[in-house]
């Protein structure tokens, strides 16, 4: 992100800066403005003796109060964000999480230094219940499914078993630690220091999603430590209740114990199981949503919210729950509704939860510096230290067993990225904070701090050069392509096959039976429409050329062209045949008419709009109800129809730009297609009969197209043929065949 | 075609193991599995693959079982077809799935990818002339499609066309208008997999112990 323009990358920090000064002091102006306004405005003039004057304007702060100070404080946490994206020197050293956190330091000082002791803390209900669903949902959502379900095994036995390994290790090392006279610490009993283990072992979510998200390392890697620390919140939850509800009786016997086992599967299972209840609803709901399409997203939003209200009031683990909804809502939900809505909840999700973690940054800043601390040197240097050693041995140990069970074993890089990616956050320290008050809780509190501090600044900082200078794999950039899903199929077949010709039941057997489960039954009752049987390489290929058109006819008259550059067209790939080659793909106007009909008289739905899509004519009008819209789309399609006429001329005219073209095909190829956005019912029918009648047409047809026309007949057919296909509506001709 | 001996001791299994890399366990599991699936015959024929259940509904099970019968795929530089394999062969092709061990080198890693890849590879050419022609790219896409039903033939032939051209565009870069892509050769197929990946992803798990089956 370096700023080629040097005059002005010396100008715009300062005045950032400057700005964000200023802005600071306004902010904290208003703060403190807001503790003056005590003396009420609200006692009017009824117990003054003469009548005051109508106020012209009056300064009611109160009202607003709450939302003011809500709206600052994010609006402070965005121009933060801001800010470090334009100097881009330091966003390249230091993490975002860091410099985040250094804001809050500041601004949590400022405010001490003017307020005294009235800073503002992160509240654990406003972690739990506001700031932590957006990401953890926008996690989950956005899932990668294949790596993480190849790995599952995996990622349990990092959440779970080093989690619980952690936990003892840290808890009873941590005790052993106390024990040691001098230090001060006798009055820390066992099940405290199990407590504080449990608050500390969990690797957290939002630190690592923000400090892997910017070193791009390689999707095996990424999902192992991520997936870990999603899944580790149900061994956290019953960890730290059961440690909870013990530390006050002071002993924990062989029963409990064996409850707190329980506790683990119930939680857990529970938690997914409420997750996936609210899932099947979310999908099952958006499979009638075509008719209200504004609504869609909020469908989304609202069941996962739900899903994780829903198991955070059975004490279920919330992250769990919002996990499995996002994940099994998905599929279905994104086969459903339009392509708007599709982009409204990805960019929501991503919108909010890049909120989210900023300002649990900066008020992890703001909390270190206002809350109550008490620094004892033996705890802390230990508690750092021991995280360190129990998290690298738990890593080793359990890679050793794990790679027995693997088919591509993780070597020692990966288990020291492993290893070296479990950071903690502020889960632990909100779960620190909920802690009854006691001088015990302040010590935990500075301990979670400082180990929070130094995993993120210091692990946060050194990872992206030990990244580099270990040559660890990066993520590939993928573009899409088709063959290589197609060769994802295949081998998914290829190999449910091998599994089956050896006998015996794998991971591709299970997971090829759970797709011909979903395919047969599941997907009926949550798809709309036709859809439901659409393959998924269908799909895949659908959205592709959705995507490729829409950027060709973007891109229009400008030069800035489509990533494949290639002089390669359809024609050379053709076998050679007699000159029908050179044919234009158009059909004439009657049997376009005939074509219709069939279709209208098979439609339900007399608000659908088939498009005849060929790739040759990149022609994208999507389903639109504003008219309005429909003109200016109808406008571009018809400049990107002009324009990819141009580009498809025959190979004996000359041609200069380099440009990606698509050229003809030898058959009549009028394939209709239908974008992400119109709605889906009864498509299949039309489409086969369109099919159909299109093979039929060569025998009975007119040849009148099949010869290589003039080619301005051909342009007006093909222009006429546009305009004629993005009419708006069957009113004008619906005629019943 | 190999000979086999009806009784296979030790050292059959040693020259096995070292030609093709599995354990002695894992192969006497398979042969256990070669035996049941051939009825304790010698030698697989393509019937006796086409009696298991579960292949029946593999869009590719055609694919699959050639795969089987084909010389290319023995290590022995042959060409064509057989009608039946032995034992041997039956490892040979199934020591095409086997994952790399984790100390390899990247030149043997690199081998690993070539061979897997020249395995798919021999399973699109099925005329054996050494390059993946339309004709034979839209048969695959087809057979993939073959379960999905209705709309059949013609997505298919849309889907093969567009990775074809994607193929062409990697490959050659820039084409004249009159020159013709004559398919997809070893090497093109090798660049376009290039980032896929298939030395991790084109494993299966093979059991050291003899883990009983509901299939046949």
């Amino acid at each position: 992100m370096a700023d080629p323009r040097p005059a002005r990358s010396r100008f715009s920090p300062r005045l950032t800066a400057a700005f964000l000064c200023v802005f600071l002091l306004v902010f904290l102006r208003c703060a403190s403005a807001s503790r003056d306004v005590e003396d009420p405005h609200d006692h009017h003039g009824n117990s003054t003796e003469h009548k005051k004057a109508f106020p012209v304007l009056a300064f009611n702060f109160e009202h607003v109060r709450k939302p003011f100070e809500i709206s600052m404080w994010i609006l402070l946490a965005l121009l933060m964000k801001l800010g470090f994206h334009i100097i881009p020197r330091i966003s390249h050293v230091v993490p975002e999480s860091c410099l985040l956190i250094v804001v809050g330091l500041l601004v949590g000082g400022t405010i001490k230094a003017v307020e005294g002791t009235n800073a503002p803390v992160l509240d654990s209900k406003l972690f739990f219940l506001y700031l932590l669903p957006p990401i953890i949902l926008d996690a989950g959502y956005f899932l990668p499914i294949r790596p993480f379900t190849e790995n599952l095994g995996t990622i349990l036995v990092f959440a779970v078993l080093g989690t619980l390994w952690n936990v003892f290790f840290i808890g009873g090392t941590m005790f052993a630690v106390c024990q040691i006279d001098g230090a001060g610490l006798a009055d820390v009993d066992l099940l405290s220091c199990l407590l504080f283990g449990s608050i500390i072992s969990a690797v957290d979510p939002v630190a690592v999603l923000a400090v892997f998200e910017e070193i791009h390392i390689n999707e095996l890697l990424h999902i192992l430590v991520f997936g870990e620390s999603l899944l580790n919140d149900a061994v956290t939850v019953v960890l730290y209740h059961l440690f909870k509800e013990f530390s006050h009786e002071g002993s924990v016997s062989v029963g409990d114990a064996l409850l707190g086992v329980v506790c683990f599967f119930v939680v857990s299972l529970g938690g997914i199981l409420v997750g996936f209840i609210y899932g099947i609803l979310g999908a099952f709901t958006s499979r009638f949503t075509s008719h209200t399409r504004v609504i869609e997203p909020l469908f989304v939003f609202l069941y996962s919210y739900m899903a994780y209200l829903s198991a955070e009031v059975f004490h279920l683990s919330g992250i769990m729950s919002l996990i499995a909804c996002g994940v099994i809502m998905r599929p279905y939900v994104e086969a459903n509704i339009s392509h708007k809505s599709y982009t409204t909840v990805k960019y929501f999700l991503k919108m909010w939860s890049s909120v989210s973690e900023t300002l649990i940054f900066i008020f992890l800043g703001v909390s270190t510096v206002a809350g109550p601390h008490d620094w004892n040197w033996t705890f802390v240097v230990f508690t750092v230290f021991l995280c360190l050693v129990s998290r690298v041995l738990g890593v080793i140990g359990l890679t050793s067993i794990i790679n027995k069970f693997r088919i591509v074993k993780l070597t020692k890089k990966d288990q020291f990225i492993v290893a070296y990616g479990g950071l903690r956050g502020a889960i632990a320290f909100s779960l620190g904070f909920l802690l009854t008050d006691s001088k015990m809780k302040h010590m935990f509190l500075t301990a979670i701090i400082t180990v929070i501090f130094f995993t993120v600044f210091v692990q946060g900082m050194t990872i992206r050069p030990l990244v580099e200078l270990l040559a660890v794999k990066r993520k590939k950039e993928s573009k899409g392509s088709i063959n290589e899903e197609i060769h994802t199929q295949f081998l998914d077949h290829l190999l449910t096959g091998i599994e089956d010709v050896c006998g015996h039941y794998g991971h591709h057997h299970w997971k090829d039976k759970l797709n011909r489960f979903n395919k047969k039954y599941v997907k009926k009752w949550l798809i709309a429409g036709e859809r439901s049987t659409e393959p998924q390489l269908i799909s895949f290929y659908n959205k592709l050329e959705l995507k490729q058109a829409m950027m060709l006819v973007e891109s229009g008259s400008t030069s800035k062209l489509p990533s494949v550059m290639s002089s390669v067209s359809m024609q050379n790939i053709q076998p050679r045949e007699p000159p029908r080659r050179r044919a234009m793909p158009s059909i004439s106007k009657s049997r376009e008419e005939e074509i219709r009909k069939l279709l209208r008289a098979n439609l339900q739905n007399t608000r659908q709009r088939l498009r005849s899509y060929s790739r040759h004519d990149l022609m994208i009008d999507p389903f639109e109800d504003n008219v309005s819209e429909v003109h200016l789309r109808k406008q571009r399609v018809e400049m990107g129809r002009r324009m990819s006429h141009y580009l498809t001329v025959p190979a004996n005219r000359q041609e200069a730009p380099p440009v990606r073209k698509v050229g003809f095909q030898p058959e009549h190829q009028v394939f209709t297609y239908d974008d992400a956005e119109s709605p889906r019912s009864a498509e299949m029918k039309p489409r086969s009969a369109a099919v159909r009648l299109l093979n039929e047409l060569p025998q009975r047809s007119d040849q009148s197209d099949a010869e290589p026309n003039a080619k301005q007949d051909d342009q007006e057919d093909q222009l006429k043929l546009s305009r004629g296909l993005s009419d708006p509506g069957p009113n004008q001709e619906q005629k019943e065949s | 075609m190999g000979a086999l001996q009806s009784l296979p001791g030790q050292p059959e299994y040693i020259d096995l193991a070292e030609k093709t890399g599995f354990s002695f366990e894992q192969i006497g599991v398979l042969h256990k599995r070669f035996k049941q699936l051939s009825h304790n015959e010698e030698t697989l024929r393509r019937d006796h693959f086409n009696e298991i259940p579960d292949l029946a509904c593999n869009p590719i099970r055609a694919q699959i079982v050639e795969a089987f019968f084909d010389r290319r795929n023995f290590r022995q530089n042959g060409e064509g077809t057989v009608e039946e394999i032995g034992f041997e062969e039956f490892l040979v092709v199934m020591s095409h799935f086997r994952p790399p061990s984790l100390h390899m080198t990247e030149e043997q890693r690199e081998s690993v990818r070539k061979e897997k890849l020249r395995f798919l590879f021999n399973m699109h050419d099925t005329d054996n002339d050494g390059t993946i022609t339309l004709e034979e790219y839209r048969h695959v896409v087809e057979e993939l499609l073959s379960r999905s039903g209705a709309l059949g033939k013609e997505t298919a032939k849309s889907i093969a066309d567009a990775a074809m051209l994607e193929v062409a565009s990697i490959s050659m870069g820039h084409m004249e208008p009159d020159e013709f892509y004559e398919g997809i050769t070893f090497e093109h197929f090798l660049k376009l997999l290039n980032e896929f990946e298939i030395e991790s992803r084109m494993n299966i798990r093979f059991l050291n112990m003899d883990t009983t089956t509901l299939c046949k």
